[in-house]
């Protein structure tokens, strides 16, 4: 617990104090809870007309099943081309060219420091106006190129840290039995870093479910933009996006959970010499700290990465 | 390049970008301090409302959010943020929203930063305040804070940097700041997409590697030696 450093356990004044400030804060939260539930009863919001909707079949079939579809559609291609294209670029910044490392150096932070919308506002007008793709498909594959682009860089720096984050012994023995550096880093140490970043990749995933909510600007029917639709068909915008909102929150949360659980059986099992990556540094053009990740034994670096969060990206 | 600059109102829109920013940044800033306070405070249920707030916020997109902000709360509630016979009355409503919207996405951000600053304090360091008899508020303020704060630049330089880009959103609903210059621009004069697309990629580059190196750097130097 965090609360154990800055606190020592309270006495029995302190605890008594502590059950007062609880009861203050209760009756504050409870009154805002109020508040906030008055003036959406004032606007008529918890009419059955307004959330009747939901419980028949055809919102979910044309509005927001649909929506969750496009979203994962979106999502799962992205995933998909951002790891091709984030193997490609990270194991391109650990090539012994400098050449190639400078390159795929350039590429990667120019996609880190775009903003993701920009991107898709980009490519959507690009598609729409060399007519490269039908234009029914061009929402779509904005989207997914966008989302490609940020998220592969974000990969590739994943894969290089998880590199960079393995015993030097690793690439050693690797030489040592006479493998040549790039069979060293594709038998000895890739296998390795993927592993470890595993987790990493999974609450990525938030990361990217989030972002196709982005779609909506570009006219791409994802949830966001269905629960719109669905909002203005049967006039409830509030109920619509609320409950838009909790299916996000859902099936972000059982991502986090398969994240956790990933985390936990890599470091359980501990075949890996590297620990769970807890995150790639997201500034754009910070290093990574090498000289710290090298000073650590595999345990330090695996309670580091604990302590990191594996998801604080935004 | 000239033609660009005559055609469209580059400079309020790269404007209406920083203004997002700034006072997002600072809205961020204090009502994630806040939520640190209460996640880290001896209050139960002040840790849980805490943890509840960034649980949510932080799972749920940012284009919904700000989106919510102005279709839910302003036209369906009708809380004006701005005077209603103003007569700039619907753009100050907009960007007002979206500054809302940024500030409630990332002070969750902001939050679990400070967090993972004080995580990285080793409980040893308060107990050896404590045993050499300095009190709690003296432990806080001669040991516990400044490490902390320095172990919080890195998570909080790359918060910062997200909101920049973040501010892009705000065009889902009609700010016309850079995302909004850059759609405009590629339907009106899609023969020079890319230069546009190099105008706005560079405004963000310059804006926010400059400050990632230089906040990467502040954190290495003021890092506490372990």
């Amino acid at each position: 617990m965090s609360s154990s450093v800055l606190f020592d356990a309270p006495g029995p004044r302190g605890q008594r104090r502590n059950q007062i400030i609880a009861v203050i804060g209760g009756v504050l939260l409870l009154a805002l809870a109020v508040l906030v539930i008055r003036a959406l009863y004032n606007n008529g919001e918890f009419t059955s007309a307004k959330w009747s909707p939901f419980g028949q079949w055809s919102t979910w079939r044309f509005y927001l099943l649909l929506g969750i579809w496009n979203t994962i559609k979106a999502a799962v291609a992205a995933v998909a081309l951002a790891m091709a294209f984030g193997f490609v670029f990270g194991v391109g910044r650990l090539s012994q060219n400098r050449a190639i490392r400078w390159i795929s150096g350039a590429i990667v932070e120019f996609c880190r420091a775009v903003p993701v919308l920009i991107m898709m506002i980009f490519f959507f007008g690009i598609y729409a106006y060399n007519g490269v793709f039908p234009a029914a498909w061009n929402p779509f594959a904005a989207v997914v190129t966008a989302l490609t682009l940020y998220n592969g860089a974000v990969i590739a720096e994943l894969v290089r840290s998880g590199v960079f984050g393995l015993p030097k012994g690793q690439a050693e023995a690797g030489l040592s039995i006479g493998l040549t550096p790039s069979q060293t880093l594709v038998q000895i140490q890739l296998p390795q870093a993927i592993t470890a970043m595993l987790p990493a990749l999974v609450s990525q995933l938030v990361v990217i479910l989030k972002d196709t909510a982005l779609g909506t600007i570009i006219t791409y029917p994802e949830l966001l933009q269905q629960a719109q639709n669905l909002a203005s068909a049967r006039s409830n915008v509030i109920p619509a996006l609320l409950v838009a909102a909790a299916l996000f929150i859902g099936i972000n949360y059982l991502l986090t959970l398969l994240a956790g659980r990933l985390e936990a059986r890599i470091n359980r099992r501990g075949h890996t010499a590297g620990a769970a990556i807890g995150r790639a540094p997201t500034v754009p053009g910070a290093p990574i700290d090498q000289g710290a990740a090298a000073a650590m034994t595999p345990h330090e670096a695996r309670d580091a990465a604990a302590k990191a969060g594996p998801q604080d990206r935004v | 390049m000239g033609e660009l600059f005559a055609q469209f109102d580059v400079w309020s829109a790269f404007g209406q970008t920083l203004y997002l920013a700034f006072f997002s940044a600072i809205g961020a800033l204090i009502i994630g301090t806040i939520l640190a306070i209460m996640r880290v405070g001896p209050v139960g249920i002040f840790n849980k409302a805490g943890a509840a707030y960034v649980n949510l916020v932080r799972n749920t997109p940012l284009t919904l959010i700000i989106t919510f902000c102005l279709i839910a709360l302003h036209y369906q509630l009708k809380i004006y943020l701005a005077p209603e016979d103003s007569p700039t009355s619907i753009v100050d409503n907009g960007v007002r929203w979206a500054i809302v919207g940024l500030t409630v996405y990332h002070a969750a951000f902001v939050c679990e930063a400070l967090r993972s600053g004080i995580n990285t304090v080793p409980t040893g360091q308060a107990e050896a305040a404590r045993s050499i008899g300095l009190t709690f508020t003296q432990s806080l303020r001669e040991v516990v804070l400044p490490q902390a704060f320095r172990g919080a630049i890195a998570p909080m330089a790359s918060v910062l940097i997200a909101l920049i880009k973040n501010t892009t959103v705000a065009y889902a609903i009609g700010v016309a700041e850079t995302a909004a210059f850059m759609r405009d621009g590629l339907e009106f004069r899609p023969d020079l997409s890319f230069l546009i697309f190099v105008l706005v990629a560079g405004f963000f580059v310059l804006l926010t590697m400059p400050l990632g190196i230089a906040l990467t750097h502040l954190s290495q130097r003021l890092a506490v030696k372990r």
